[in-house]
């Protein structure tokens, strides 16, 4: 039940006039909940803002957590559990930062002070209810965004571009090679490809597990590219499983050079130069 | 004809990996050799996406089998999608309806023991792949 504006300011009242009180209790019931993970100076300090911020709230009339006066509020909920996320606190951890408001204020209304009863408290406990429903929500998107952080960073991390000899950048591929993916490889190759000058790529396919059509497909795409920019490139790391689960697939990988290893690979790309320099840049120095 | 099952919704891409994953570890566990476990791998690979891009996801069950002689696994793909068509055509090296190679479903065919699928316009496919240890 929604509560009603003459319930608001009372509850704004009863904040204010039980400030103290409310804190330090609220802040005991919540360092329980976090077992001493957080100082309490600290927790106190944010606890403290919280109270204020639900005092603000409710004084200046907000009835429902979506209201215009209850903004401020929905930014401090936000921040609070996205730090709690942060710092690596559960849900239910961060949910009890708000929950416990409520049992502070059942033992401050227990504690004589008749400020209307279970109407007002049933009214109010409905409105921190949603304020930690918030607190949840914000929660969640911010472990979200964490894990896609983390899968991005991942990403970054495992798709390097080496060179291999003047002239020569690999690529060893490792783990599954999913769109997202590929689209990383041919970027970085190709900019390599630029930035080195090199006339040869190697994409190394030993940490594969699987290549299926989908596999073949961006590789195959990675290729085209490269030699559209000049480039040729040799796929290497081809296991016995892997070729024959190709030729039973029915993949044609063309007229692009293939070999068991990288280093039949690298053979392979010197042999052909006669070993000579080949890097364009070299010869103009 | 016994063994566990395990099953697996396909309802997007990282499904389409987990379930690779599976299909790996069990085939390890009944001894598949080296060629046929990442024959079968590929094959679960190319018909999970099948399910989930033009069955609009489905589920995938995965079982050890036995008979007489040999264990195997068998892998049942299902999905309520729109179904096929012209079978002969969709089995058809090259043919594809989206932008892949036009392989998945003719080259899996071609990495298992046993191929059955059962399809209808607007009912949805059902692909039940069997490999049997040598």
């Amino acid at each position: 039940m929604p509560l009603s504006s003459d319930e608001a300011s009372r509850f704004a009242d009863l904040l204010k006039e039980h400030g103290e009180s409310l804190t330090t209790r609220w802040t005991e019931l919540v360092a329980n909940g976090l077992r001493g993970r957080l100082s309490s100076t600290e927790l106190r300090r944010q606890i403290e803002e919280l109270r204020k911020g639900f005092e603000q709230a409710l004084r200046a009339g907000s009835v429902h957590l979506t209201d215009e006066a209850s903004a401020e509020l929905r930014a401090q909920l936000s921040e609070l559990s996205g730090h709690r996320a942060r710092q690596g606190f559960n849900a239910t951890e961060t949910a009890i930062s708000v929950y416990a408001l409520k049992d502070a204020v059942l033992e401050v209304l227990d504690n004589g002070t008749d400020n209307g009863g279970l109407r007002d408290y049933v009214a109010f406990s409905s409105f921190v209810d949603r304020a930690a429903l918030f607190t949840f929500d914000s929660y969640v998107q911010v472990r979200e965004a964490l894990i896609a952080d983390q899968a991005e960073q991942l990403l970054e991390l495992s798709t390097p571009v080496v060179k291999l000899w003047e002239g020569v950048v690999a690529v060893p591929l490792v783990g599954t090679l999913d769109s997202a993916r590929a689209q990383v490889v041919m970027e970085r190759l190709l900019q390599t490809l630029v930035d080195t000058g090199s006339p040869y790529a190697i994409i190394d396919i030993t940490g594969v597990p699987a290549v299926d059509t989908q596999v073949a497909q961006h590789i195959l795409k990675t290729v085209v590219a490269a030699r559209l920019m000049g480039a040729d490139c040799i796929i290497s790391g081809i296991r016995p499983q892997i070729a024959q689960t190709i030729v039973a697939l029915g993949i044609e990988f063309g007229d692009i050079a293939t070999k068991a290893s990288l280093a039949d690979a690298l053979r392979y790309v010197l042999g052909k130069t006669g070993n000579r320099s080949l890097s364009g840049k070299r010869t103009e120095r | 004809m016994s063994g566990e099952s395990q099953r697996l919704p396909v309802s997007t891409d990282q499904d389409v990996v987990r379930v690779r994953q599976l299909v790996r570890t069990l085939s390890v566990a009944v001894k598949l050799s080296l060629v046929d476990q990442t024959k079968l791998v590929t094959a679960a690979s190319e018909l999970a996406r099948n399910t989930l891009v033009y069955g609009g996801g489905g589920e995938v069950v995965v079982a050890r089998v036995q008979n007489e002689r040999r264990a195997g696994i068998r892998i049942v793909f299902a999905d309520q999608g729109p179904g096929i068509a012209d079978l002969e055509l969709a089995l058809t090296d090259g043919y594809t309806t989206g932008g892949g190679l036009g392989l998945g479903l003719s080259g899996a065919r071609r990495l298992v023991d046993e191929f059955e699928i059962d399809t209808e316009p607007g009912k949805g496919t059902t692909i039940t792949v069997t490999k049997w240890c040598r």
